[in-house]
């Protein structure tokens, strides 16, 4: 199900362009915002809590969501280069499961690990919030891969459609309205952990069964999905 | 040896149609899908290479579907004829991930670069090279795993006349050892002096077959017109008409000129110059008015 030489190809891609600029601005925002506020304020976890939730897992991880699953199979797409991936034996599934394991891996690396270093930063871990979010951030890089993932491989749009996504949908209508939090992912990360962190803090506005189940049902539908349209591609374009 | 049948095979696209009812087969050696410009070559090629389903109809190579089937690839090397290609890449590690994905190593990598004579280039980024350099890396790609279908969509497009004749060598051998191979090219001297066998492809459909003398031969017998000025249009005229070499002639006032309509090219050719002399008739202006190659290929598609 995995391939190295599409895994390496997809690394290289995402890193080697603009795109690692773009992916890692926003982590280095959010660290150096941490040190500012951490200077004004001292460690305070209320603050911590609304930094690493306000900007940390609803705008930076969806961001870095959309720049590596879109990325990782929109490119080459585009330009026509996927053609060199397709044109071999290699299983439809097995492209998408291995683009999807390294758009979670850039995902998880971007947004989790300067979400902790974050966290320690804001209040030194303090009611296991900068744990918390690191939990959460690696639980929605692994959904918002696979979305996005999806997204890449079905529209040429992918990158516009995503970032509506990622910030209409999830900042704007999530806080607006009760029922769109359902259907968000940055909550059913929430939902995993608070369970695991037990933080008072961090809460979700959807159980953990539901939110589970959820995420499971959401990855492995877009991977299967994107599997499926992979097959029948059209490069189309050419004349 | 391997055999392409296309059988039947339509592709539209909404309203538009871009393949019509086409059926071929594709043998051993060299084959030149040739058509003018949006003559559908390419969405044929796509369709051939299983990169594209026929709205109706079948591809098959050697009876195995060719859509859907990752399996073929095992017997088909493909050349596209866009440039982008892992720019970020060297050509060593192009080819090498191209083997890799075959389930070859190094070795079949170093040997389709040798093929390919790029092995001077092969530690330079493909960002670097020149278009003759990248077409070549291409076709070391696609023959890493020694196919024996070979698919090129407008393989000379941009490549200087030496890098031209590298290529075609190259293909020729490849047609030589028993491979089927398949390129398109809009160019009618292109396709003569490497394929022995010519399809001719013009809005969207399958207007001639054969060995290029054949299609050399459709070509240069079919009804020509030409535009002719002179000194007394209405005497050249006349004298003309009298001959059955020509069909028909048009006084085109307004351009202040003769069109002529000649079915026989040979006797045409040599009539014209003898019978203006013969009346003292200066001849201005002797043009052929639809030499462009898509009006031949619209003849081809009539005949």
């Amino acid at each position: 199900m995995y391939d190295p030489t599409v895994a390496r190809l997809t690394y290289r891609g995402l890193l080697g362009r603009r795109r690692a600029l773009v992916l890692g601005a926003l982590p280095v925002l959010l660290i150096v915002i941490s040190g500012v506020v951490r200077a004004l304020t001292g460690a305070d976890d209320q603050v911590a809590h609304d930094v690493l939730g306000g900007f940390a897992l609803a705008t930076m991880v969806p961001i870095i969501g959309v720049i590596a699953g879109t990325g990782a199979i929109g490119p080459e797409i585009d330009d026509g280069s996927v053609v060199y991936l397709l044109a071999k034996p290699v299983k439809r599934p097995t492209i998408i499961f291995t683009k999807l394991i390294v758009a979670i891996a850039v995902t998880m690396a971007f947004s989790a690990l300067p979400t902790f270093v974050a966290g320690m930063i804001l209040n030194g871990n303090g009611q296991q919030i900068a744990v918390a979010y690191t939990v959460a951030a690696l639980v929605a890089s692994i959904a918002y891969a696979a979305l996005f993932l999806l997204l890449g491989t079905v529209s040429r749009h992918a990158v516009v459609f995503g970032l509506v996504y990622a910030l209409v949908w999830e900042a704007l209508f999530g806080s607006l309205v009760s029922g769109a939090r359902t259907l968000s992912v940055q909550q059913w990360a929430l939902a995993v952990a608070h369970k695991v962190s037990d933080s008072s803090l961090v809460t979700s506005d959807v159980k953990l069964p539901t939110a589970t189940v959820l995420l499971v049902v959401v990855t492995v539908a877009a991977t299967w999905y994107a599997g499926r349209k992979l097959r029948t591609l059209t490069l189309a374009g050419e004349e | 040896m391997s055999t392409l049948s296309i059988d039947h095979v339509s592709r539209w696209f909404g309203n538009v149609v871009a393949v019509n009812d086409v059926t071929m087969t594709i043998g051993p050696g060299v084959t030149g899908l040739l058509g003018p410009n949006g003559a559908g070559k390419s969405t044929l090629i796509n369709m051939m290479g299983g990169f594209l389903a026929p709205s109706t109809g079948t591809v098959t190579l050697d009876g195995q579907p060719v859509w859907r089937n990752e399996q073929i690839y095992k017997q088909i090397g493909i050349v596209p004829e866009r440039e982008a290609m892992y720019d970020f890449l060297t050509g060593r590690e192009f080819v090498v991930a191209n083997a890799e994905l075959h389930g070859l190593g190094a070795k079949a990598a170093a040997r389709a670069l040798a093929t390919v004579e790029m092995e001077y280039a092969q530690d330079r980024k493909i960002s670097t090279y020149s278009k003759g350099m990248r077409q070549r890396v291409k076709m070391a790609s696609a023959l890493v795993h020694d196919p024996s279908l070979l698919l090129l969509d407008e393989p000379f497009n941009g490549m200087d006349p030496r890098q031209r004749m590298q290529l075609m060598d190259l293909l020729k051998r490849m047609g030589a050892e028993g491979r089927t191979v398949l390129f398109s090219s809009h160019i009618l001297e292109e396709v003569e002096q490497l394929a022995s066998h010519i399809e001719v492809i013009v809005a969207g459909r399958h207007a001639a077959s054969g060995d290029f003398r054949r299609i050399r031969r459709l070509m240069t017998d079919r009804p020509h017109r030409y535009l002719v000025r002179s000194s007394d249009d209405r005497t050249l005229a006349a004298a003309l008409i009298a001959d059955p070499s020509t069909a028909g002639i048009e006084v085109d006032l307004a351009e202040g000129a003769l069109r002529i309509q000649a079915v026989d090219f040979g006797r045409f050719t040599a009539l014209l110059p003898k019978v203006a002399r013969e009346h003292g008739i200066r001849l201005l202006t002797v043009s052929p008015s639809d030499e462009s190659l898509e009006s031949v290929f619209s003849y081809l598609v009539a005949a």
